[in-house]
């Protein structure tokens, strides 16, 4: 068993180690001194209750993005739709969020929360049944819905919904209710303890129920599944629909929890990083948790180190590719580590290419 | 010229909880055809993955030309003139013929690749040994014999000395095994040496000059087809007295379970595979269906099942219409269904055993309630299956994938009887396994029969279905030929019927 955790996490692992060890040679290639800059880049993300709370906000709609992936990687599809998902539940929980007031926080809050996880089902929703019924790769479909997302919450926030109060004259709709706001417990935003508990929920889902057993056999082998008798279509279009609910979520939670509204181009990039967290964790709900507090950290902290040690901010993008660079491609480190190779512990994560 | 063109010094490979070879050393001469034999489970793919180099062996070395090397992967393999035609083809089904055969190795004409030379060399070859293929088509659009010559013609292209053929004859029909068997005795005059598994005792006899068999990863006897028989092999495999015919009693069937009339499906191109099929079996009565492979078989059984939805025609099973219906709905009739492919639709590769055997029923009580799975509920019945059918593994929870080809299939048949069944379709029910395993199998589908189920048996194995069937039809191009009482059978007459002759 430990052994077997241990080759789980190993890739993961030396990933992260790679990435920052690349990232020290970048540092010094810049006249910088890595030990410095890794230095304010932890206190700025973990220094003090303040750097704590930053980076578990910035990790929450990170495990909200990364679950969506991860879920759908799970029935063998690729979902790279997570931010059209994400910007249609933000929008339309923020619009509930600002449109109604005179509720109680424990109707109001849930209430926004819930259209925006229904937003995003939607939204992934139409990328399953096309697949579904048409054969439409959901890889095409789910990036031509991120258009259509983008402009349908832009032109909301800034026409129908938008904040007319002052002299506002950016895209973005009045700030949300005080009853539909995400409360905070010291360092601890509810948000980020609502996505740990919808973490472990996915995992119980797939790992110890019939449906979540039916979705890991497709993800596995379709035809099996079929002959098994399960309803393969049904199949993929619920995956992808509760993979844009957990996006739709991380959207949500931004607009009730972080930023008190919706704002055109705030929560651009989102989504996608969703695709980096998937693929750090393995696809694994419970890896989710770690790999988007690790983002999270690095984004929470880049300030503090550019300002404490002149190291520019994008080198926390860079670190973040190379670690998705290592894990996407096992094989050198394997090669590094010299591990032998061994087929019972791959994980399928781009079963969603090439198959039709 | 070389004494030991290939062979393997006291090898030994142990995966987690399994020795798989135990101290095995055997020796491939130029020229000959050495057979591997054993049950199920006993070693022979995990030898001759090493000697291929897709494994590296934990102890022990291997031999190439009598040189002791330590090949790093199956392209030192090749390099070194080893070839290897698995079990599961490797070629890439929309490519050609000829591009197939010339992948990696292509010849080339100012940095491009010259294909018409490709072509001239692929079709000298196809000549040379009398393996005649188009060139031009498409691997997709082959039948799986000829997919299997473009594996052997690929190693060829490679100036393979060394062939090696895991279970090639397990997908062929009995014509195109006994022409594969051909074809290897005349390779071997050129100097060739072939490394051969299979389970068929005939095979081995008519074709080996050496035969190895294997027990448990080790060697237990080493003899040639001179100085034995297939009684004495089938001992040596199993180390008891193995009936290779079962008995079996007169059938007394009774009402219809499976009807079927004008039925016409089409295949996956849109022919008409099926074409206006009217039979049925009743219960108590194993009826089984003679026939090539690709005359209807498998669109039959895919109809049946639920699997391929009939554009005409009628299925009925205890007299209710389920003509199209869903492969659940099927199921929830207590129809069993042993498929063909068993990689295909049997079995989820990377799911434990465990898991496995609850793949058409996790969702139905005592494997989940209320929509959760039970696991330790799951874990006793896989453990029973396992027991039950003598599926060889160090655990329920090993991936299906670290299982023996024929234990994998055992997993499917225990898994499939271990409910109440009125209809069991099997198709290739015993494809891969031991001979000991095919009696106690054979005797399993008896058993079901006798208890008032109706067995429809598809096989390419003549000798299964003249040994369990009450009544055999004979598909040809899409149509029954004949329904014979398997009293009046014969290979003779079902063969000519199985050629399309009628008399
Ligand atoms: N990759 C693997 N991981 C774990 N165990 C394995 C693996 N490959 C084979 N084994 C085990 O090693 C033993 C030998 O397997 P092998 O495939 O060599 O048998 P075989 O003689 O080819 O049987 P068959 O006739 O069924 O094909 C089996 O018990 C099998 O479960
Ligand atoms: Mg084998």
């Amino acid at each position: 068993m430990s052994r077997s955790v241990f080759r789980i996490v190993a890739i993961p692992f030396m990933a992260v180690v790679f990435g920052v060890l690349i990232g020290a040679l970048l540092i010094v290639s810049q006249g910088g001194s890595p030990a410095e800059a890794y230095k304010a880049l932890l206190v700025g993300g973990l220094g003090d209750s303040d750097a704590v709370l930053r980076t578990l906000q910035k990790a929450t709609p990170l495990i909200f993005g990364g679950l969506a992936v991860a879920f759908a990687f799970k029935a063998g599809m690729f979902n790279i739709g997570g931010q059209g998902q994400l910007l249609v539940g933000a929008v339309f929980a923020a619009g509930v969020g600002f449109g109604i007031d005179g509720l109680p926080v424990l109707i109001h809050l849930p209430a926004a929360l819930i259209v925006g996880a229904v937003a995003g089902a939607l939204w992934g929703g139409i990328a399953g049944t096309l697949k579904a019924t048409t054969g439409a790769h959901e890889v095409i479909v789910t990036i031509m819905l991120n258009f259509v997302a983008g402009n349908l919450t832009d032109w909301l926030a800034a026409n129908p919904w938008k904040d007319n109060s002052g002299s506002n004259i950016v895209a973005r709709t009045p700030l949300i209710e005080n009853s539909a706001t995400i409360p905070t417990f010291g360092a601890v935003p509810v948000g980020f303890l609502l996505a740990v508990s919808v973490s472990v929920a996915c995992w119980l889902v797939l790992e110890r129920t019939s449906y979540g057993f039916e979705v890991r056999s497709v993800g596995h082998n379709r035809h099996a599944a079929q002959y098994s008798g399960m309803k393969v279509g049904w199949i993929m279009s619920s995956t992808m629909a509760v993979s844009g609910m957990l996006a739709g979520l991380g959207g949500a939670v931004e607009s009730l929890g972080v930023d008190g509204r919706f704002e055109a181009g705030v929560n651009v990039g989102l989504g996608f990083e969703g695709i980096t967290i998937a693929l750090l964790a393995r696809a694994n709900p419970l890896g989710v948790v770690p790999a988007a507090l690790l983002v999270g950290l690095m984004e929470a902290g880049a300030a503090r180190m550019q300002y404490k040690s002149d190291v520019a901010p994008e080198l926390i993008d860079v670190i973040q590719a190379l670690i998705l660079f290592f894990v996407a491609a096992p094989i050198i480190i394997r090669w590094l580590l010299r591990m032998r190779h061994d087929n019972s512990e791959q994980v399928q994560l781009g079963a969603g290419w090439g198959k039709s | 010229m070389a004494e030991t063109l290939l062979g393997a010094y006291k090898v030994r490979k142990e995966f987690p909880g399994v020795l798989a070879n135990d101290d095995i050393s055997i020796s491939l001469r130029p020229g000959r055809i050495l057979a591997l034999l054993g049950e199920n489970g006993a070693g022979k793919s995990t030898l001759v993955n090493i000697l291929f180099g897709m494994y590296r062996p934990d102890d022990g070395h291997v031999i190439i030309k009598d040189e002791v090397v330590d090949l790093r992967g199956p392209d030192e393999a090749i390099s070194r003139g080893i070839g290897m035609v698995h079990q599961h083809f490797q070629l890439v089904p929309p490519m050609r013929v000829v591009e197939n055969i010339v992948l990696g190795a292509e010849p080339t004409r100012h940095g491009l690749v010259d294909l018409a030379e490709a072509r001239r060399r692929v079709v000298e070859l196809s000549e040379r040994y009398g393996l005649e293929i188009d060139p031009d088509a498409l691997v997709e659009d082959l039948p799986v014999g000829m997919q299997q010559r473009v594996e052997i013609l690929k190693a060829l292209y490679r100036d393979a000395d060394v062939l090696i053929l895991d279970e090639p004859t397990g997908v062929l029909t009995p014509q195109e095994a006994d022409h594969l068997l051909g074809v290897l005795r005349e390779l071997t005059e050129t100097g060739l040496g072939i490394v051969f598994i299979t389970h068929k005792l005939r095979e081995v006899l008519a074709i080996a000059d050496d035969i190895v068999v294997l027990r448990n990863g080790q060697v237990v006897g080493e003899t040639r087809p001179s100085d034995t028989d297939e009684s004495g092999l089938a001992e040596m495999m199993v180390g008891r007295n193995v009936m290779l015919q079962v008995e079996k009693s007169v059938s007394r069937p009774g009402e219809p379970v499976l009807e079927v009339e004008e039925l016409e499906v089409k295949d996956d191109r849109g022919q008409i595979a099926l074409d206006g099929l009217s039979f049925e079996v009743r219960a108590g009565e194993i009826l089984g269906v003679a026939g090539v492979e690709g005359n209807g078989q498998r669109e039959l059984v895919e109809a049946i099942t639920g699997l391929r939805v009939p554009s005409v025609g009628v299925m009925k099973i205890e007299g209710e219409e389920l003509t199209g219906e869903s492969p659940r709905q099927i199921t929830k009739k207590g129809v069993a269904h042993i498929p063909e492919d068993r990689e295909k639709h049997g079995v989820v590769a990377i799911y434990s055993l465990a898991e496995n055997t609850i793949l058409n029923r996790y969702h139905r009580k005592p494997f989940s309630i209320r929509g959760i799975l039970r696991r330790d509920v799951i874990r006793l019945h896989a453990q029973d299956v396992v027991d039950e059918f003598d599926v060889r593994t160090p655990s329920i929870s090993v991936p299906a994938s670290s299982l023996s080809g024929g234990n994998k299939q055992k997993l499917i048949v225990g898994r499939e009887f271990s409910d109440d069944i009125k209809l069991l379709i099997a198709a290739q029910p015993t494809r891969g396994i031991d001979i000991g395993a095919i009696e106690f199998i054979h005797r399993r589908i008896l058993e079901q029969r006798d208890k008032g189920a109706a067995v429809l048996l598809v096989s390419a194995e003549l000798d299964e279905i003249l040994g369990l069937s009450d009544r055999i039809a004979v598909l040809y191009d899409g149509k029954i030929m004949d329904v014979v009482d398997a009293q009046d059978a014969n290979r003779e007459k079902i063969g000519l019927l199985m050629a399309g002759i009628t008399d």
